[in-house]
């Protein structure tokens, strides 16, 4: 009895003390890759600031692939990791790695984009930007703007991927509150600057050199940035011909908004490190019921 | 060769008469800003990467070879661009640089396969997993926080023109000539066809199969990186992860829609241009059709199934013997 209470006297000071010591927890961080600007910024942020918050940061880059990103949440769980974030590249797909989490007692977090899961109790919470409300900024700028009358162009993300659904959505479900608003085209420029292009000059193309457009709206910056240069080309002035919106607010979306090529842009955060780990150390410290969704402000941000 | 050549422009005018119907001004050519401008202008401007990729890989096919590391090496010699502008050399001497890294590339593939002997598919693929990752480090010689860059030398190269036309028709021209004068107007070409079609006989016949072979990847090396040149400064942004992204499934389709087989042996190059073509053209019609991004790939996939059935002989006769069976009914 005495022998059983010094152990555990013993093994709880021990414990306190390592803890004290080392880092208090060790996070697996599963991302999506290191495409565009922002989401190596996202990287880098997270990484930095994983020691201010006690936090021993285990980093994976999926390389834009599920496969590669499934597998090493299974490598963080055979760890025996404290707790895993995920940032899914994908929204489908996610039961079965989830469960064996959820078996193995390792609490998942999802950061940036949701997954798509009957089973809510698989995961803690979702600490993101809101997508939908994103495009609902850029829509509702875009409604001032034009005082409700304006042919859209839109550059859609990665087709299936939450950004390119939500901004999706919540772009529309502005501008359907206005009868002369209207998207004549859409397509998919893959989030990169190459698709952007090559998708706004089959716009320029096919709507006559953007003759009655108004307005375009990018899913991101780099497909913007992409629809300005094949503007220039074709002697279109991206900024004044037409309105320029788009999401995540890159140094170089300002740089084109100072140029007056670009608008506005709706600011996706890089550094969330701040509204990111406290939420988990918290959980980890006292587990409890959070929210499904624990939501990352945006701002919308207008050239001068 | 004539008949081989009918069945691919047969798809090619299917898809530009469909365009016609779909979009009435389809067809419009004028002049912008100095050059020509419209959808046609467009298909030949942006089929350039995915052609001369093609031509690369017609070589290496040719071989009994396949490449599947082109859109990684373009990713390198973008990234070597970036970083060399970065650092201040001249840009012509960084287009050397560029290519001289893309040669590298293939010159690595071209000792595992010919020098090794290891499978053309697992050699090549050790680049392509590896080689986008090379391209991200390259980027972060100079912090890569902001690998885009200026210069009128290279985005001349790419989206310039000159006398009305886009400047990279004319490098891909002179690129086309040059590789056709090495495959048809030297031995190269017969050389490789004999080392695609039997490298054992060949070999006794006198001809140095492993040396052709090498050689093979790395012409097929050098061309990706032109594609890496073109892509890279149209955009003047080094993006590693997804520059030319998938091209070596777009290389492989347009050699074998332009009549090359997987089984070595023989180069075209100018039906492979065509294949590169169909591809390019089916890609610009369906941006321009309206219809929803979700169905991209599969309309492209329905058109290359429609294109390859017209190709293969068994297919057209049987088709063609149904409909005789049921015309006598």
């Amino acid at each position: 009895m005495t022998f059983h209470k010094l152990f555990a006297a013993s093994l709880s000071c021990a414990l306190m003390s390592s803890a004290a010591l080392a880092a208090d927890y060790t996070i697996g961080f599963s991302q999506v890759g290191s495409e565009g600007d922002w989401r190596p910024a996202f990287s880098k942020n997270m990484q930095d600031e994983a020691g201010k918050y006690g936090v021993d940061l285990k980093f994976a880059n999926a390389q834009g692939k599920q496969e590669e990103q499934l597998r090493a949440v299974r490598a963080f769980i055979a760890q025996g990791v404290d707790a895993i974030i995920i940032a899914p590249v994908v929204v489908t797909g996610w039961e079965d790695v989830l469960e064996e989490a959820k078996d193995a007692e390792i609490p998942v977090f999802l950061v940036d984009r949701d997954v798509d899961v009957d089973d809510k109790s698989l995961y803690v919470t979702r600490i993101s930007a809101d997508f939908n409300l994103e495009g609902k900024l850029a829509g509702a700028w875009l409604a001032a703007e034009s005082l409700g009358n304006c042919k859209i162009v839109e550059m859609q993300g990665t087709t299936g991927s939450a950004p390119a659904i939500e901004r999706k959505s919540g772009f529309e479900a502005v501008i359907d509150q206005f009868p002369a608003m209207e998207i004549v085209a859409t397509q998919s420029g893959d989030f990169t600057t190459e698709g952007g292009k090559k998708v706004m000059e089959a716009f320029i193309k096919s709507t006559n050199n953007l003759d009655g457009i108004c307005a375009a709206f990018a899913h991101n910056d780099n497909m913007q940035l992409g629809a300005i240069q094949a503007m220039k080309e074709a002697g279109l002035k991206p900024g004044k011909d037409v309105l320029m919106v788009s999401v995540d607010y890159v140094p170089a979306i300002v740089d084109a908004m100072k140029a007056g090529d670009a608008n506005a842009s709706v600011e996706l955060r890089s550094a969330v490190a701040e509204f990111i780990y406290p939420v988990i150390t918290d959980y980890l410290e006292s587990p409890k019921d959070l929210d499904k969704w624990i939501v990352i402000p945006s701002d919308l941000h207008k050239a001068e | 060769m004539q008949s081989r050549a009918v069945w691919p422009l047969l798809a090619l005018a299917v898809i530009l008469i469909v365009d016609g119907i779909i979009s009435p001004n389809f067809y419009d050519i004028r002049i912008v800003e100095g050059r020509l401008f419209g959808n046609l202008i467009d298909i030949l401007y942006r089929a350039v990467p995915t052609a001369l990729v093609a031509l690369g890989m017609a070589v290496v096919i040719g071989t009994k070879g396949i490449d599947l590391s082109v859109g990684s090496i373009a990713a390198i010699s973008g990234a070597i661009i970036a970083w060399r502008i970065q650092a201040g050399d001249p840009h012509g001497l960084v287009l050397v640089w560029a290519l001289a890294a893309a040669a590298v590339c293939g010159a690595w593939n071209g000792a595992l396969v010919a020098g090794l002997g290891i499978q053309p598919i697992i050699a090549t693929l050790i680049l392509m997993v590896s080689g986008r990752g090379i391209g991200m480090m390259v980027n972060l010689f100079y912090g890569g926080t902001d690998p885009s860059f200026q210069s009128a030398f290279l985005q001349g190269l790419s989206t310039g023109s000159v006398l009305y036309v886009p400047t990279r028709l004319f490098v891909f021209t002179g690129l086309f000539l040059l590789l056709w004068v090495l495959i048809r107007r030297t031995a190269l070409g017969l050389f490789v066809e004999a080392t695609g079609g039997n490298a054992a006989a060949s070999n006794i016949a006198g001809v140095n199969a492993r040396l052709i072979a090498f050689v093979a990847y790395v012409i097929c090396g050098l061309m990706a990186g032109w594609a890496g040149v073109i892509l890279t400064a149209d955009t003047h942004t080094s993006d590693p992860v997804s520059v030319a992204l998938y091209i070596e499934l777009d290389a492989i389709l347009a050699v074998v829609i332009g009549g090359g087989s997987l089984a070595g042996g023989r180069i075209y190059l100018g039906m492979t241009v065509i294949g590169a073509l169909v591809i390019q053209t089916l890609t610009t019609s369906i941006l321009i059709s309206g219809l929803p991004p979700e169905y991209n790939l599969i309309i492209k996939a329905l058109v290359v199934l429609f294109v390859l059935v017209l190709q293969s002989d068994k297919a057209r006769q049987g088709i063609a013997a149904a409909l005789w069976r049921r015309v006598r009914q």
